[in-house]
């Protein structure tokens, strides 16, 4: 047992929930602690969650890690209220355990110190574009986060991000930032040539229209895919994306791709 | 101590616990978690002559107390494996066992033959109940002259041990498995996935790219385990057994039903480091009988 402890590069483990709090009426930030020391975890990388307590949900949930606390062992991610699973896990109360398979996926690309970029985050895909802006290293001035939701009530706060990034927001409504998508906003519209890279995640037609911009623009892009899964961490074959290397596991593979080795 | 090891035919096992294919990649990625050295072995993820990319997304659907997937054997080919993958593998201290396909009898000779060249894969897994490609695998597995004709052309070519997996979907599976021994079998293992489908009642479509797939999990365990009996009644050769497989008294289970080496198939999905407590448990509840020999557990079964 001993040994094969020493080899592992991906864990199970079981972590006490320490937090669980809503952001808004949808979205709820789960912080879980571990006993042991953590693997380093990159912007990009996820985990996957078993779900306690029901009869229905058979398999484990993936989430992006939203923060790390090497400190005090601590895992934060962002849940977005979904389906069944995603509910049930909003639920759990602070005490309780709960199991993680982790660290899996590969992260973004890092930025490189002059680099400027563009992170656009919607939906389930904030997390990670808010862990990327903490961890890049990069002056504020050269960090702009755009932020799409229908609703003002559908952010999530994150002001306390100001100190790292130029915050921008679009709502389908116009209740915040500027109305229409995350496309249709003058940061995004203006001139894409002036950064150096796009991240993004976010709903599948988010990611496709930006894809599809930042491709004409010949700008450096990549996203986080959010692919049904059954393992997480690359046997079963059933999250792949087709590339132009063929199928490829989004779990193990990506979750982050550049947009060039996508069939979009 | 308690005595774990087990044979199947000509293959030696340190302890019947194993994974089962396409649920245990190439076995590297479950290195990651533990050392391959611990278990009894692996079957690796299915194999075919040439690339398949196999089905389009969606390819996998959770259903109650288990998943429908259609994977559909997608693999780099075997040329690829040997090259690429069986290097990096091959010193593994515990069985490697390649699951061979084919959708025509003379793909199933050429990859066999190619498989006889690795010095340590000391057997193959003749799949002939894959649910999910169109071009056969199944087709050969339902019925009793199409499992007797592969079974008996790779025969032919190969000399060290031959499992056949046997398909569930069919009227009388030991029938299909008296077919194959007839035709020099080593083994058989069982179950491979049963034919299922989901529908999305919000969108009215199928959650499958493929409309239908296979149902594995524990769903399926009490007609895996029932297989399983019949089948290790039905034949002499040993038999291999899996279906929904949780915890160290599911694979008791199957042992007692007459399986000689269990399979751990999308348990691992939920937790890949379960194939090491399984054999923990299985020891503990060996002191616990004060049973001596795994082998005291197999076809066991008090009447
Ligand atoms: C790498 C990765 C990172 C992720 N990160 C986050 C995150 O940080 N925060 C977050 O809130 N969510 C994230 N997700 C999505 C999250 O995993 C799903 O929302 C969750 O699994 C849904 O489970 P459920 O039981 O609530 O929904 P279910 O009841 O299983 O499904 C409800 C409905 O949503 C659909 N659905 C379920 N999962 C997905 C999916 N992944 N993509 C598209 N449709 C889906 C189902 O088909 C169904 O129609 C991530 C997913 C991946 C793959
Ligand atoms: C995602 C997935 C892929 C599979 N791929 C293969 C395969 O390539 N070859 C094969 O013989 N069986 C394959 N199987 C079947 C399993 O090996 C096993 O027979 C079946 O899942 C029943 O066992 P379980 O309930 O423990 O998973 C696959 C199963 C799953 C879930
Ligand atoms: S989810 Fe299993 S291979 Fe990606």
């Amino acid at each position: 047992m001993r040994k094969f402890k020493r080899m592992a590069k991906k864990f199970v483990a079981d972590f006490v929930v320490v937090d669980n709090k809503p952001l808004n009426a949808t979205n709820f930030l789960i912080k879980v602690k571990s006993n042991s020391v953590l693997p380093n975890i990159l912007p990009g990388q996820f985990v996957n969650v078993e779900i306690n307590d029901s009869k229905e949900i058979f398999l484990r949930r993936p989430f992006s890690v939203f923060e790390v606390d090497y400190n005090d062992n601590t895992i934060s991610m962002i849940v977005k209220i979904l389906g069944r699973g995603s509910k049930k896990l909003t639920e759990i109360e602070p005490g309780r355990n709960v199991s993680l398979v982790y660290p899996l996926g590969k992260s973004f690309t890092y930025p490189s110190s002059t680099d400027k970029v563009l992170l656009i985050g919607g939906g389930s895909g904030v997390a990670p574009m808010l862990f990327l802006a903490k961890e890049s290293g990069l002056d504020k001035t050269q960090v702009d986060i755009l932020l799409g939701a229908r609703t003002k009530e559908d952010h999530i706060d994150v002001e306390s991000y100001s100190k790292y990034a130029n915050l921008h927001y679009a709502t389908e409504d116009g209740s915040l930032g500027e109305k229409g998508f995350v496309t249709q906003h003058s940061v995004f519209i203006n001139d894409l040539t002036k950064y150096d890279k796009i991240y993004a995640c976010g709903p599948d037609g988010m990611m496709r229209a930006i894809a599809k911009v930042a491709k004409a623009a010949g700008v450096f892009c990549e996203v986080s895919l959010e692919n049904l899964m059954a393992c997480g961490f690359g046997v079963c074959l059933c999250c792949i994306e087709p590339t132009n290397k063929g199928n490829l596991c989004v779990c193990t593979d990506g979750p982050v791709f550049n947009i060039n080795e996508l069939k979009w | 101590m308690v005595d774990l090891k087990v044979k199947v035919h000509d293959l030696e096992f340190k302890n019947p616990i194993t994974l089962a294919s396409g649920t245990c990649g190439f076995a590297r990625e479950m290195a990651d978690f533990f050392d391959p050295a611990i278990v009894g072995g692996f079957f690796l993820k299915g194999s075919t002559l040439k690339n398949r990319d196999g089905n389009e997304y969606p390819r996998m659907a959770e259903t109650p107390s288990g998943m429908l997937n259609a994977v559909g054997l997608q693999n780099k080919g075997i040329d690829y494996f040997i090259e690429n993958i069986y290097p990096e593998i091959k010193d593994y201290d515990t069985q490697l066992i390649i699951n061979v396909n084919g959708s025509t009898v003379e793909d199933y000779i050429a990859l066999t033959e190619k498989v006889n060249e690795l010095d340590k894969i000391r057997g193959i897994e003749l799949n002939i109940s894959c649910p999910n490609v169109k071009e056969g695998g199944m087709a050969f597995g339902v019925s009793c002259p199409g499992a007797e004709m592969v079974t008996r052309e790779v025969r032919k070519v190969y000399d060290k041990t031959l499992i056949v997996k046997l398909s569930p979907n069919v009227t009388d599976i030991s029938e299909i498995a008296r077919a194959v021994e007839g035709q020099g079998a080593d083994a058989v293992s069982l179950v491979n996935t049963f034919l299922g489908m989901a529908i999305d009642a919000e969108t009215r479509k199928p959650k499958l790219s493929t409309i239908t797939g296979g149902l594995s999990g524990p769903a399926i365990k009490p007609i895996a385990l029932r297989m399983v009996w019949q089948v290790a009644n039905a034949v002499k050769i040993p038999v291999v057994g899996m279906g929904g497989i949780m915890n160290a008294a599911d694979a008791i289970e199957f042992m007692l039903a007459g399986a000689s080496v269990v399979q751990i198939g999308t348990a691992v999905f939920k937790d890949p480091t379960l194939p090491v407590q399984i054999i923990k448990e299985l020891e503990d509840y060996m002191l616990h009988h004060k049973m001596q020999s795994v082998n005291d557990l197999i076809d066991c079964l008090q009447m």
